[in-house]
This record gives structure tokens, C-alpha cells and sequence, in this order.
């Protein structure tokens, strides 16, 4: 504003905005403190905060007791493969909304109808037998409700227009866990019965429940949507003309996409990768569900512990700051980007 | 205007998304609703077959549904209105003009970045505590001798207050940039029309900001609807649990997978009301 | 260097039709313009002829070669766009080059050739910069040079020079004129602004609503309108049109003088009128006139006109010059 605001005005401000900023922080800040004090000092910290000795002996503790290094290295594998995975899914997605948007629905012709009918089928029977241990009625049932249900939903959404495969993806979002989470925690459950030893290959003590097989796929799975559309409303901003200019100086489309479109597009295939890491870092739901140990990730790593064993709470403190200081200094450089991504494009 | 060579391209380079994605959201859905019909007991393999509606019957007569359904709303709706409020109040503050703005930007935004279950850790034990917490210690000082004991006797609502602490920030964030995205000129031009701040908050600003606070508020609806780690970790679940942990329990617990599937699919429409509201919402902006 | 033909061109995109349907051969080495109002199809049918949109129905040949179907990569045209569309994460240097890179020339010719056409353009000094440190002018450069190096069949411009100052402008028409006579390249140049249309034209095309009014020479196209459009729009100030009564004395609907080609004359003039207010660009004057029948005239008078508003004077038309047109706005043409 051009208008100059009096000194007083100023002062008056700086306190309660310093105020109000000091509160919402606190919390953090107060677990930073316990996680430097001793055990016994940590329960008595409203009254002696200051005057107790500092110590680093908790980071230690927790590394010895619940290994650290090896959570913070599963978040890491997850959150940095399932965003990758996430990019190559969504990057010529994003381009084919952004620069071939299809103006109307299609409609499907009667061959590919088919095709996907029997790709549909056997992606049934796989997962019928796989549910039922051969049992033909399950079977049967759930192939009606494939045939009937799934096929052609999935149809419908690939031949949406545009602004309706994206709406449709942006629904997807919005399933909450709870419908999803039965079918998915019993097709990680099941051991031995579709990964078994086929011989040339050796399955039968392979799970998708607590590993990186399972994880990985499900976070890309769980923010692809976000990533589309945060990458779609970062492609819409560049300009046409540059992309023509490629096709016009002979770059195929995969020159067009990685040479011209996916370097100018950086900043916002970085921003969309930081909202991810975030979004990923911090999930709880499917984490605390389908990991307990081999690949468990920080959100687990922290609810060991809820179930206090003796003195624990500098300890709890000390795991807190170190799941948290990571992902904390990331939000904190990328906030601004981050807008877009968490409105879905809706405020910029 | 695409060529017809591009929207081929287009098409396909579409499909491998828009795949997964439906894999992803039909299958476990009609599966869910496959199993919402069955007998299907984990620890009770020989009682199967067809259940009907039964599994709804006993999840509708189960008074956990009821007290577990009013609190799932109970719990989104007070912090939407928790934050809604306090995120259009933190905004207007944050932007205005004083000293180390940058720095409380910081510090504001910071909740929204830490994982739940630290949240939910560090409220319950360090903050919350009946005896060694923050708030017993501030009781304490002003004499008080029986500090409150917050998650025993209130679960919803301290669940209720770390949630609130988390999504602040996303609605003041949010809130911030849409004020900071108004018109310089239409600011100048209220001031030259001697706009008083009471009708500029009322005439410019709330209309400004009524679409950035729709979008917080159905936004905010879809994740508060899917609360759990807060809930889990806290162990409340008995006391303060949401649909979610319903559905959870019944899964982990009492291994009834028909009565899960079922709550889910109640889960699953509830959400879908709010998502219709929100994608027309959203649609809308899509054209511009 | 290239022939381009477009035989019955048409593009229809929803229920709006955007062109009906053209015809048009554009000859080896010449410097074609289209030209027309914003919205009348003209750079339609440069992305047309480009491969950057699809026709509804139609052929195009370059060269007799059927390039209907094919890709804008497959065409070996090159183009200026209007908002340059330079690469902007890559320097000048790797923007020139781009095109030799996705035609998969060697190392060192990709060199030889970006020096080369920089030499020409000016750009050495600035081959190791990116676009956005460039001004306009030197931007546009760059997009030339990107177009040049290749050697295409034929060069497309699309309204190249509508983001420059007016100064600039009129440097840089100079400048693809003077590049047009030494490379003898064909170029399809489109314009919505005549006066560019006329001074670098071989042969001009003039569209509206998707319709190829007239294809002809500048002057064909100043002396000799096909229709009521065509003469409205060459020209500037724009033609006067005159109806009723006296059009019909001259067996018109309508009728159409040029401002140049109406004198002021002292005693009786043909047409009678009051000077309403004067436009002094030093070498001319432009009055306007409201001549009774005739209606709201301009003129052109030659020097420092010292004629002020609300003063009688006498006009005569050139009788030669007096473009007639029938109700359907065709010209007509004694024989």
C-alpha cells in the first residue's frame, strides 16, 4: 500500500503478530527444548526450562534404541522413488492435458471396448483366484463385478474431455482411506498364495505388506493426482508458441517434452516434487497400516512411542525434532510454491 | 486447437495415469463393496457366504457407529470453523506492515509441516499432560491445584485442538496469498473513496477472499473426514474415534472384514457429498 | 527454393467456419503476404500451411509433394513467430543451433553455421546469452536466425514484427526484405497491418472472414480493387465511399475515392463542402469534409493546407480514379 502507516501502528503489530507467531510455534519449540535435557528434567520443564543442564545424550539413545538411520533411510526411499515414479506417470499426462486438450468426450469404438473388456477379464481372474483359493462362485461374482463396474468406469474415465479426466482424478483424491484401506490391506496381507515358487523365479517369501514393493507404488498411487495437477497448472502458464516453434524446428516428442518442455518447466516440477516429499513425509494412514519394521517409515518410527516404557519423554522429544527438522526447513523454503498444489490449482 | 496427430499423442500419453489411477480407485472400491455383502471374519474362516444387508444392520445398530458418526462431524466441523476464522484473522494480520514479518511467517506456517504423529505425541505429553504438561505447569502457576486433565476427560477436543493447530497454518497460508493476489490499484481506490476498514474488511476483502475460504473449507472437510494417526497414537480411538478408526477397529481388532467393507462404504458416501461440492467448485476455475 | 499450393483449403472447427475453402499457388521465391483484419483466418491459414493445425478437407503441396498428412517436423519450413518463442533456458547460441540438432547434423557444421548466420544478424556478441537478457529487436534477430539456419523450403512469418516499437519496425521490414533479395527464399509473411503488407510484398492476399478477397500486386491491389473490401481496407487513409444519388449517376451502388485522388479547387468543384477538422502531417494535410450528398469525406491536399474548420470549399474527384462497385460490392470494370 502506498499510504504510509504510522510508527505506533507498527509497533503495535510487530507485538501481537510476534505474539501469535511465538504460540503457534511453541509447541515445536518447547519439544526442542525437552529433547535437550536429561530424562528426570524433562517432566519438570515448565518449572525449570532454564535452569536445568542441556545434554545431547537423547539423540544418541534413540538411534541406539529404535535406529534412527534406518527410518529416516525408508522415508527417504519412499518419499524419493514414489515422486519419481510419480513424474514419469505424470509429466506426459500433464502435457497431453495442457497441450492436447481433448475438447470432447470420445467415444470408445466397439474394438478397443473389447480389447479392454478381456484385458479386464484377466486382470479378474488374476485377482479371483488370487481372492478365493479357487473357489468359482467368489470367482464369478467378482468378475460380474469387474465386468459391470470397473471396465467401464475405467473407459469412461480415459475418454472424459479434458477439464473431466481432471476432475475425475482431483475425485479420485477425495476417496477417503477408509473405502480403500480392506481390499488393500488383504492384498498385502496374503502371503504365498500368488507369490509363490514358480520355479525359475522364487517368490514364496515375497509380501507386499511392510515393504518397499508395496510402499512405494501406493504413495505415487496416493499423490498422483496432486502431482498432475499441480504440474498441469505449471504447464498451462508456458506458452504454446514455443513448443510449436520445436515441432517446426523437427523435434519429435520426446525431444519436445524433455528438451524444451520439462527444463522450462523446472521451477514447477521442482515445486510439485517438494509438495510431494512433504504430502509423502508426513503420511500416517497407509503407513501405520501396512508397515511395521522392514520398511516402516518416521510416521511409524515416532508411534512406537505412544506406548510409554519408563522415562521417555526427552526421548520421545529427541525422535520428534529429528523426524520433524528435515521436512520442517523444506516447507519452510518452498511455502510459497506450495499454494498451488494445495488447492489444486484453485488459489495462486 | 490441437492437431489430430497431438490428440492421439495426447491420448496415449494420458492412458498409463489415468490406468493406474482407475485401478487404484474402482478396484479397491468394488471390491469393498463385494465384501460388504459377505460373512467374512478373519479368525472365523468357516462361517462365509452371503451376509445381505446384515453388515450394514449390525453397523447401524452398533452405538459406536452413532457416537463415532456425530464425532467425525463434530470434529470437522469445529476445526473448520477454528481455522477458517483464526486463518482469515492471521492472514489479514500477516499482511499488514511490521518489523520481522518474514520470521512470524515462518513460525506461523511451521505446524502444518510436522508429521501427525508427532503432533499428536508431543500435544498429549508435553503440552496436554495432566501433571507434567505445559498447561498443568501454567495452571499450577496461578494456583491452581488439580490441573485438567485434557485427554482423559475432553478427547474430542484435544484431538480437536492439535488438529486445529495443524491446519491453521494451511488456511492462513492459503487466505495470505489469495489477499496478497487483490488489486493494489483496488486498495488505492478505496482509500481515495474514504472506504472505513470496517466496510473495506466488509465490501472488498470477505468477497475477495469467499472463493480462496470455500476451497480451504471443502479441502480441509476431505482430510479432517480421514483423521486417524492423530486419533491411533493418542489412544482415544474408544472415546474420541472417528469413522475412520471405526473402520480401522473393526478390521484390526475385531478382524470383521463384511463389517468393515461396510463402514467404509459409509465412509465412502459420506466423503463423495462433500467431493461433489467440491469438484463443481473447482471445476469452475478450470475454464479460466 | 519451394512452390506451395493450396487447393480447396478448409478448416471448420466446431460450427464456426474459419476458412471455406482457398485456393492459392504461391510461386518459387516470392514474397507473399497475407493480409487482413484480426479474426479473418489469415494466420489459420499460415498454421495450416505450417502443420501446426489440421484442415478439414483439402490438399497442400510444397513442391508437388502431398504434405497433407504430414508433421510440421516433416515439412522443412521454417517459422517466425509473433512472440519470437525462443527457447528461453537455452542461450543464443543453443536456440540457432536447435533445429540442426534435431536434424542430427555433425558437431562442428552446427558451428560453422551458428557463427555464420549470427555473423549476419549481429548476434556474435550476444551468442552466449539468454533470451531474456536480450532486448526486443535482438530477440527477434535470434528467431530469424533460428529460422535461417536450416535452409528450409520456404520461411513462414506470423506477424513477426507486431511486438516492436515502431521504430524498430520499421528497420527490421527493411532488414527480411533486404534478406528475402539475397536468399531468393519463398516466404509466407502474414500482417493485419497494410501499410507493412504493401512496401514488402511481391504478391498480396487479401482475406476476409476466411475468404481470399484478392491476390495481386500492391499496386494491382491499390489500382485495381475486386471488391468493396479489398478497397477499404488498402490504402490510408482508408477509401471514401460514396451511395445513393450520386453512385447511381455512375451506374454504381456504391462508389470509392481515394483521399489522394480528390483535389481542392478554387470556383466550383464537384462536390460541395465545410472542413470539419484538418490532420497536419507536414508533407500532407487530411481534411475531413462533410460534402452534403457525398456524405463525411476525407481528402488528401498536398504541403500545409491553410484551410481551418467551418470553411466552405469546392473538392473534384479524379474522374479515373473513381472506383465503381455493384450492390453485391464487386467492382465493376469498363471494358
Amino acid at each position: 500500500m502506498a499510504i504510509k502507516q504510522s510508527r505506533n501502528k507498527t509497533i503495535f503489530l510487530t507485538i501481537v503478530a510476534w505474539a501469535i507467531g511465538i504460540i503457534m510455534f511453541f509447541p515445536i519449540f518447547w519439544t526442542a527444548v525437552a529433547a535437550f535435557k536429561t530424562e528426570s528434567d524433562a517432566y519438570s520443564l515448565p518449572q525449570n526450562w532454564l535452569s536445568t543442564p542441556w545434554t545431547l545424550e537423547n539423540f544418541a539413545i534413540v538411534q541406539e534404541r529404535s535406529d534412527y538411520i534406518r527410518y529416516i533411510f525408508n522415508t527417504t526411499v519412499i518419499v524419493v522413488l514414489s515422486t519419481l515414479l510419480g513424474l514419469v506417470f505424470a509429466i506426459p499426462a500433464a502435457w497431453s492435458m495442457a497441450f492436447a486438450p481433448n475438447p470432447e468426450p470420445r467415444k470408445p469404438t466397439n474394438a478397443k471396448t473389447w480389447l479392454t473388456m478381456i484385458f479386464g477379464a484377466l486382470v479378474i481372474c488374476f485377482l479371483g483366484l488370487y481372492f478365493t483359493d479357487w473357489k468359482p462362485v467368489n470367482f464369478f461374482v467378482g468378475l460380474a463385478l469387474l465386468l459391470i463396474f470397473v471396465v467401464p468406469a475405467s473407459l469412461w474415465a480415459w475418454n472424459q474431455n479434458t477439464s473431466g479426466t481432471l476432475l475425475w482424478m482431483l475425485s479420485t483424491k477425495m476417496m477417503p482411506p477408509a473405502g480403500a484401506l480392506i481390499p488393500i490391506y488383504l492384498i498385502f496381507n496374503r502371503n504365498g498364495l500368488i507369490f509363490k515358487d514358480w520355479g525359475w523365479i522364487n517368490l514364496s517369501h515375497f509380501t507386499l505388506m511392510d515393504s518397499f514393493w508395496g510402499m512405494v507404488p501406493l504413495m505415487t498411487l496416493l499423490n498422483l493426482p496432486i502431482i498432475i495437477w499441480m504440474l498441469f497448472t505449471y504447464f498451462k502458464e508456458i506458452p504454446v508458441g514455443i513448443l510449436e516453434a520445436a515441432r517446426m524446428d523437427g523435434a519429435s516428442l520426446w525431444n519436445e517434452l524433455y528438451r524444451v518442455l520439462t527444463p522450462m518447466a523446472l521451477p514447477g516440477i521442482a515445486s510439485t516434487c517438494l509438495l510431494n516429499l512433504i504430502l509423502s513425509w508426513n503420511e500416517a494412514f497407509w503407513s501405520l497400516n501396512l508397515t511395521n519394521k522392514f520398511a516402516a517409515p518416521l510416521s511409524f518410527f515416532i508411534s512406537e512411542y505412544s506406548s510409554p516404557e519408563g522415562q521417555f519423554w526427552a526421548k520421545l522429544s529427541a525422535a520428534s525434532i529429528m523426524a520433524i527438522a528435515p521436512i520442517l526447513v523444506v516447507g519452510w523454503f518452498s511455502q510459497k510454491q506450495l499454494v498451488r498444489g494445495l488447492t489444486f490449482g484453485a488459489v495462486k | 486447437m490441437a492437431t489430430k496427430q497431438a490428440l492421439v499423442l495426447g491420448k496415449w500419453a494420458l492412458l498409463p495415469s489415468v490406468a493406474v489411477l482407475a485401478a487404484w480407485s474402482f478396484v479397491p472400491l468394488a471390491l469393498t463393496i463385494y465384501f460388504a455383502f459377505l460373512r467374512y471374519n478373519l479368525q472365523d474362516p468357516e462361517n462365509t457366504g452371503w451376509a445381505g444387508f446384515s453388515n450394514f444392520y449390525y453397523f447401524f445398530k452398533d452405538p459406536y457407529f452413532w457416537k463415532d458418526l456425530l464425532n467425525t462431524i463434530l470434529l470437522v466441523a469445529g476445526t473448520i470453523v477454528t481455522t477458517v476464522v483464526g486463518g482469515v484473522l492471521l492472514a489479514l494480520l500477516l499482511d499488514q506492515k511490521f518489523w520481522g514479518r518474514g520470521i512470524v511467517r515462518l513460525l506461523v506456517i511451521a505446524p502444518f509441516f510436522i508429521m501427525p504423529t508427532v503432533s499428536a505425541l508431543v500435544w498429549k505429553n508435553l503440552i496436554m499432560h495432566p501433571v507434567f504438561g505445559l498447561f498443568a505447569g501454567i495452571q499450577r502457576f496461578f494456583g491452581s491445584h488439580q490441573p485438567i486433565d485434557w485427554f482423559g476427560k475432553f478427547p474430542l477436543f484435544s484431538v480437536g485442538m492439535v488438529v486445529s493447530w495443524q491446519w491453521l497454518p494451511y488456511a492462513a497460508l492459503i487466505l495470505l496469498t489469495a489477499l496478497q493476489s487483490l488489486d493494489e490499484e483496488q486498495k488505492d481506490a478505496a482509500a481515495m473513496d474514504g472506504t472505513s476498514t470496517l466496510n473495506y474488511f466488509r465490501y472488498i476483502l470477505l468477497p475477495h477472499l469467499a472463493r480462496p475460504i470455500t476451497v480451504v473449507i471443502l479441502i480441509e472437510t476431505i482430510f479432517l473426514l480421514n483423521i486417524f494417526a492423530e486419533i491411533k497414537v493418542t489412544s482415544v480411538g474408544g472415546f474420541a474415534g472417528n469413522l475412520t478408526y471405526l473402520v480401522f477397529s473393526q478390521l484390526n481388532d475385531a478382524t470383521d472384514v463384511g463389517m468393515a467393507a461396510a463402514g467404509g462404504l459409509i465412509a465412502v458416501v459420506l466423503a463423495n457429498i462433500v467431493s461433489a461440492f467440491l469438484v463443481r467448485m473447482v471445476g469452475k476455475n478450470l475454464e479460466a | 527454393m519451394a512452390v506451395i499450393k493450396l487447393e480447396n483449403v478448409r478448416k471448420v472447427f466446431g460450427d464456426a467456419v474459419i476458412i471455406p475453402g482457398a485456393d492459392l499457388e504461391i510461386r518459387d521465391g516470392e514474397f507473399i503476404v497475407f493480409v487482413g483484419p484480426s479474426g479473418c483466418g489469415k494466420s489459420t491459414l499460415l498454421r495450416l500451411i505450417a502443420g501446426l493445425e489440421d484442415m478439414t478437407s483439402g490438399v497442400i503441396k510444397i513442391d508437388g509433394r502431398d504434405v497433407t498428412e504430414v508433421a510440421p517436423a516433416g515439412r522443412e519450413l521454417s517459422m517466425v513467430f509473433q512472440s519470437y518463442a525462443l527457447y528461453p533456458h537455452m542461450s543464443v547460441r543453443k536456440n540457432i543451433a536447435f533445429p540442426l540438432m534435431m536434424a542430427k547434423m555433425p558437431e562442428d557444421q552446427i558451428k560453422a553455421k551458428v557463427e555464420g548466420a549470427a555473423a549476419k544478424l549481429n548476434l556474435t556478441q550476444y551468442l552466449d546469452r539468454k533470451p531474456g537478457q536480450l532486448s526486443g529487436g535482438q530477440r527477434q534477430r535470434v528467431a530469424i536466425g533460428r529460422a535461417i539456419v536450416r535452409q528450409p523450403k520456404a520461411f513462414l512469418f506470423d506477424e513477426p514484427l507486431s511486438n516492436l516499437d515502431a521504430a524498430l519496425r520499421v528497420n527490421m521490414r527493411v532488414e527480411i526484405m533486404q534478406m528475402h533479395q539475397d536468399m531468393k527464399a519463398t516466404m509466407v509473411y502474414v500482417t493485419h497491418d497494410q501499410v507493412e503488407a504493401m512496401t514488402m510484398a511481391d504478391r498480396i492476399v487479401v482475406l476476409d472472414r476466411g475468404n481470399i478477397q484478392q491476390v495481386g500486386s500492391p499496386l494491382d491491389l491499390y489500382n485495381k480493387p475486386d471488391t468493396l473490401f479489398v478497397a477499404g481496407f488498402i490504402g490510408s487513409p482508408k477509401m471514401n465511399f460514396i451511395t445513393g444519388a450520386i453512385a447511381e449517376k455512375h451506374k454504381a451502388a456504391t462508389i470509392g475515392v481515394r483521399p489522394e485522388h480528390i483535389d481542392v479547387v478554387s470556383g466550383k468543384g464537384e462536390w460541395q463542402g465545410k472542413i470539419l477538422l484538418t490532420e497536419h502531417l507536414g508533407s500532407d494535410s487530411f481534411l475531413h469534409v462533410e460534402a452534403g450528398d457525398a456524405g463525411r469525406l476525407v481528402v488528401r491536399a498536398p504541403g500545409e493546407f491553410s484551410g481551418k474548420p467551418n470553411d466552405k470549399i469546392s473538392l473534384k474527384p479524379d474522374p479515373a480514379r473513381i472506383h465503381k462497385f455493384d450492390a453485391q460490392g464487386l467492382a465493376i470494370r469498363s471494358k
